[in-house]
C-alpha cells in the first residue's frame, strides 16, 4: 500500500479493566474505502472512534499523514477538522436543514458565501434542496440522514467516517441510499472508513474489509479475500459461511484433497497436509438439493451425500434447509425448487455441492 | 368578598394613578430579583454545565448538594447573609446589610442553586451522542458548549422562569436582609406583609395583584421565548 493516510499503532482500549480493543496496527490508504465489519458489540464503533480523533485510546498512538496525533490541543482540533462524520442516529440540532448541513463549516469560520454554496450544492446533491428551511425535527429518518450526510460531505473531509449510517433505515430508505452513497463516495474519491454489521454493505462500498471479533481485527483483505477465504472460524461464521465442520485431510491428489468429514468424505480444493485437522466451511447458496429418488445427477458437482431434511425456516424467497447426512450442512433452496420437489422435514435428499465451494481453514 | 373587590379596585387606582411609592417599590422589586437572577445566571448555567457534563470524584454528592440547595428555606439564607453583612460579621466591613445590594445576594443564593439544578437536568436531557457528533463536525471547546446550551435552550428558560420566579416571590431573606426599608430596602413582598400586619388588605391586595401581574408579564414573555417556532 502506498503511504496511509491514516493509520493505528498498539490501540488498546479498556473500560473498568476489561480490555475491549487490542489492535497492534491498521491502516487506511488514501482514497480507500476501509470497511470495519463484525457482530455487534465487537469494538468495530469503538475502533472508528479512536481512529477517528474522538475518543482517546488507553494506549497507543493514532497517525495522520504520517504525523501522531497527540491528544489535546490544537493539533487534535486541527486534525478533527479534516475529518468528518455520520452515526447511525442522524444527531442534528434543534434547527432548519440548512442551518444542520452548515454546522460544520460554521465551526471552521468559512466565509458565509463559501457556506451557503456548499450548502446548496450538498443538499441538491443528496436530493434534500426542497427541504432546506425545514426544521429538523420535523424530518422522516431518511431525510435526516441525508441530511447527516450532507454535513459530512459539505466538509470536504479528508477522511469520512460512517458509524453504521443506515442500520436504523427502513429497507426501501436504505437500499436507495445506499446506492447515492456509493456513487457519491466513487465521485468524491475521499478516504472512507465505514462501520457495518451487514455483509452486503461491506461487499458493496468496501475496498478492503477487516473483520473485527472481539476487540480485535481478525482478517483485513479484499471482499473476495474476506468472503472467499476466512481464516478462522469467526472469520467463517461472520461472512456467511454457515457450515462449518470440524474435519482430517486423509489424501492429497494434486490439490484434490478426500476430507474426512464426521464419517462423510468429502472432496476439496487446498494445500493442506495429509493427516492435518482443518475446519471444512460451505457457504449454503454454494450447496445444491435434489429429491432423493435416484434420479441421475448431472454434476461437475464432486461432491454428492445421501441426506434427510431435518428443519428448513422460509426466508424472503427462498428456504433455508438444514439436512443431515453425517455432517449437518445447511442449504438455501429457492421456494419454487422446495415446493416443487416436495420438500420437508424428514424428506429424503441427495446434497450436491463442487470442491471448490469447500473453504479449508487449518487447525 | 368585599375586601378582595375593594383591593382590587384599590390596585388598579394605585397602578393607573401611577402611585410614585407603589412604582419605586415595584420597580425596586423587579430591579432587584432581575439583577440576582441575572448573576445566577451568569455563574449558574457555566456551574451546571460542568456538573452536567463531566465526571470527577465527589460529583455525586456535589449534585445533591445543588439540588437541595433548590429547595434551600429562605429565612435560613437570610440568617447567613444576615451574619455574614453584619458590622462585627465577616464581610462587615463592606456595609452592605440593609442595602438593596444585601437582598441582591440573598436572592442570588437562592436562584443559583435552582439554576444549577435546572441546568444539570436540561444538559443531561440531550441526547450524550450529540456532544460526540458536534466534536466530530470540528466543534472547538467554546463552540461544542454554545451549541449544548442552544440545544437545550427550552428547559434551561424554564430554569430562568423557576430562578426568577423563586426570588421575586421569597419575602424571608429580604425582610431580614434589607430591614424593609421605606423608599430604600422595601419591595413588593415585604410590603405585602407589612401592609397585612397593619390591617391594611387594600393596599396589601393592591401590591400583591401587582406582583401576580409582574410574575405573570415576565414569565409570559420566557415562555413566549421558548415557545416561538415549536407549534410546528
Amino acid at each position: 500500500m502506498t503511504e496511509p493516510i491514516l493509520d493505528g499503532r498498539d490501540l488498546r482500549m479498556q473500560y473498568g479493566g476489561a480490555s475491549v480493543l487490542d489492535v497492534p496496527a491498521v491502516a487506511v490508504g488514501p482514497g480507500e474505502i476501509f470497511a470495519l465489519i463484525g457482530p455487534n458489540g465487537a469494538g468495530k464503533s469503538t475502533l472508528l472512534r479512536i481512529l477517528g480523533l474522538l475518543e482517546r485510546p488507553t494506549s497507543g498512538v493514532v497517525r495522520f499523514r504520517g504525523r501522531p496525533i497527540p491528544w489535546g490541543g490544537r493539533d487534535l482540533l486541527a486534525a478533527r477538522r479534516r475529518f468528518a462524520c455520520v452515526f447511525q442516529e442522524p444527531l442534528l440540532c434543534d434547527a432548519t436543514v440548512e442551518a444542520n448541513v452548515a454546522l460544520g463549516l460554521r465551526f471552521r469560520h468559512r466565509p458565509a458565501e463559501e457556506v451557503a454554496a456548499q450548502v446548496r450544492t450538498w443538499l441538491t446533491r443528496l436530493g434534500i434542496a426542497h427541504l432546506a428551511g425545514r426544521e429538523a425535527r420535523t424530518l422522516s429518518g431518511g431525510e435526516a440522514q441525508r441530511t447527516s450526510l450532507a454535513r459530512a460531505f459539505a466538509l470536504r473531509p479528508d477522511v469520512l467516517l460512517l458509524d453504521e449510517p443506515f442500520a436504523a433505515l427502513d429497507p426501501p430508505t436504505r437500499a436507495e441510499l445506499l446506492g447515492q452513497l456509493q456513487a457519491l463516495l466513487r465521485q468524491e474519491g475521499c478516504t472512507t472508513i465505514f462501520v457495518t454489521h451487514d455483509r452486503e454493505e461491506a461487499l458493496r462500498l468496501g475496498d478492503r474489509i477487516a473483520v473485527v471479533v472481539g476487540g480485535q481485527i481478525c482478517q483485513v483483505g479484499t471482499p473476495a479475500e474476506v468472503f472467499g477465504r476466512p481464516v478462522s472460524e469467526e472469520v467463517a461464521r461472520f461472512v456467511g459461511m454457515e457450515t462449518i465442520l470440524p474435519g482430517r485431510i486423509l489424501a492429497n491428489h494434486d490439490g484434490l484433497l478426500t476430507v474426512d468429514v464426521e464419517g462423510a468424505r468429502i472432496a476439496a480444493l487446498g494445500k493442506v497436509p495429509v493427516g492435518d485437522a482443518v475446519l471444512a466451511c460451505l457457504r449454503p447458496e454454494d450447496v445444491t438439493l435434489r429429491a432423493g429418488d435416484g434420479r441421475a445427477i448431472l454434476e461437475s458437482a464432486r461432491n454428492r451425500l445421501d441426506g434427510r431434511v431435518e428443519s428448513a425456516i422460509r426466508l424472503e424467497a427462498q428456504y433455508r434447509v438444514e439436512i443431515t447426512c453425517g455432517p449437518r450442512l445447511v442449504a438455501l433452496v429457492t421456494t419454487q425448487s422446495y415446493e416443487e420437489l416436495g420438500l420437508g422435514p424428514g424428506s429424503p435428499v441427495v446434497v450436491t455441492f463442487k470442491a471448490s465451494a469447500v473453504h479449508l481453514i487449518p487447525r | 368578598m368585599d375586601l378582595i373587590w375593594q383591593g382590587i379596585v384599590q390596585a388598579v387606582r394605585l397602578i393607573l394613578s401611577g402611585d410614585p411609592l407603589v412604582l419605586q417599590i415595584t420597580w425596586l422589586s423587579l430591579k432587584v430579583s432581575a439583577a440576582a437572577t441575572f448573576l445566577s445566571l451568569i455563574a449558574g448555567i457555566p456551574a451546571g454545565m460542568a456538573l452536567a457534563l463531566t465526571r470527577f470524584p465527589g460529583r455525586g454528592l456535589l449534585v445533591a448538594l445543588v439540588n437541595t440547595g433548590m429547595g434551600l428555606p429562605p429565612v435560613v439564607v437570610g440568617l447567613f447573609v444576615s451574619i455574614f453583612l453584619w458590622r462585627s460579621g465577616p464581610l462587615g466591613v463592606l456595609e452592605l446589610l440593609y442595602t438593596p445590594t444585601a437582598i441582591v445576594i440573598a436572592q442570588f443564593v437562592i436562584a443559583a442553586p435552582i439554576v444549577i439544578g435546572l441546568t444539570i437536568a436540561a444538559v443531561q436531557q440531550l441526547n450524550p451522542k450529540l456532544r460526540l457528533q458536534l466534536l466530530a463536525l470540528g466543534a472547538s471547546r467554546g463552540q461544542l458548549l454554545w451549541l449544548l446550551m442552544r440545544e437545550a435552550r427550552l428547559p434551561l428558560l424554564a430554569a430562568v422562569m423557576a430562578g426568577f420566579g423563586g426570588v421575586i416571590s421569597e419575602v424571608g431573606a429580604s425582610m431580614m436582609v434589607g430591614g424593609n426599608l421605606l423608599g430604600h430596602t422595601r419591595v413588593l413582598t415585604t410590603a405585602t406583609v407589612l401592609e397585612t400586619g397593619k390591617g391594611n388588605f387594600d393596599i396589601a391586595i393592591a401590591l400583591s395583584v401587582i406582583l401576580l401581574v409582574l410574575v405573570f408579564g415576565v414569565n409570559y414573555l420566557l415562555t413566549w421565548i421558548q415557545q416561538r417556532g415549536r407549534a410546528r
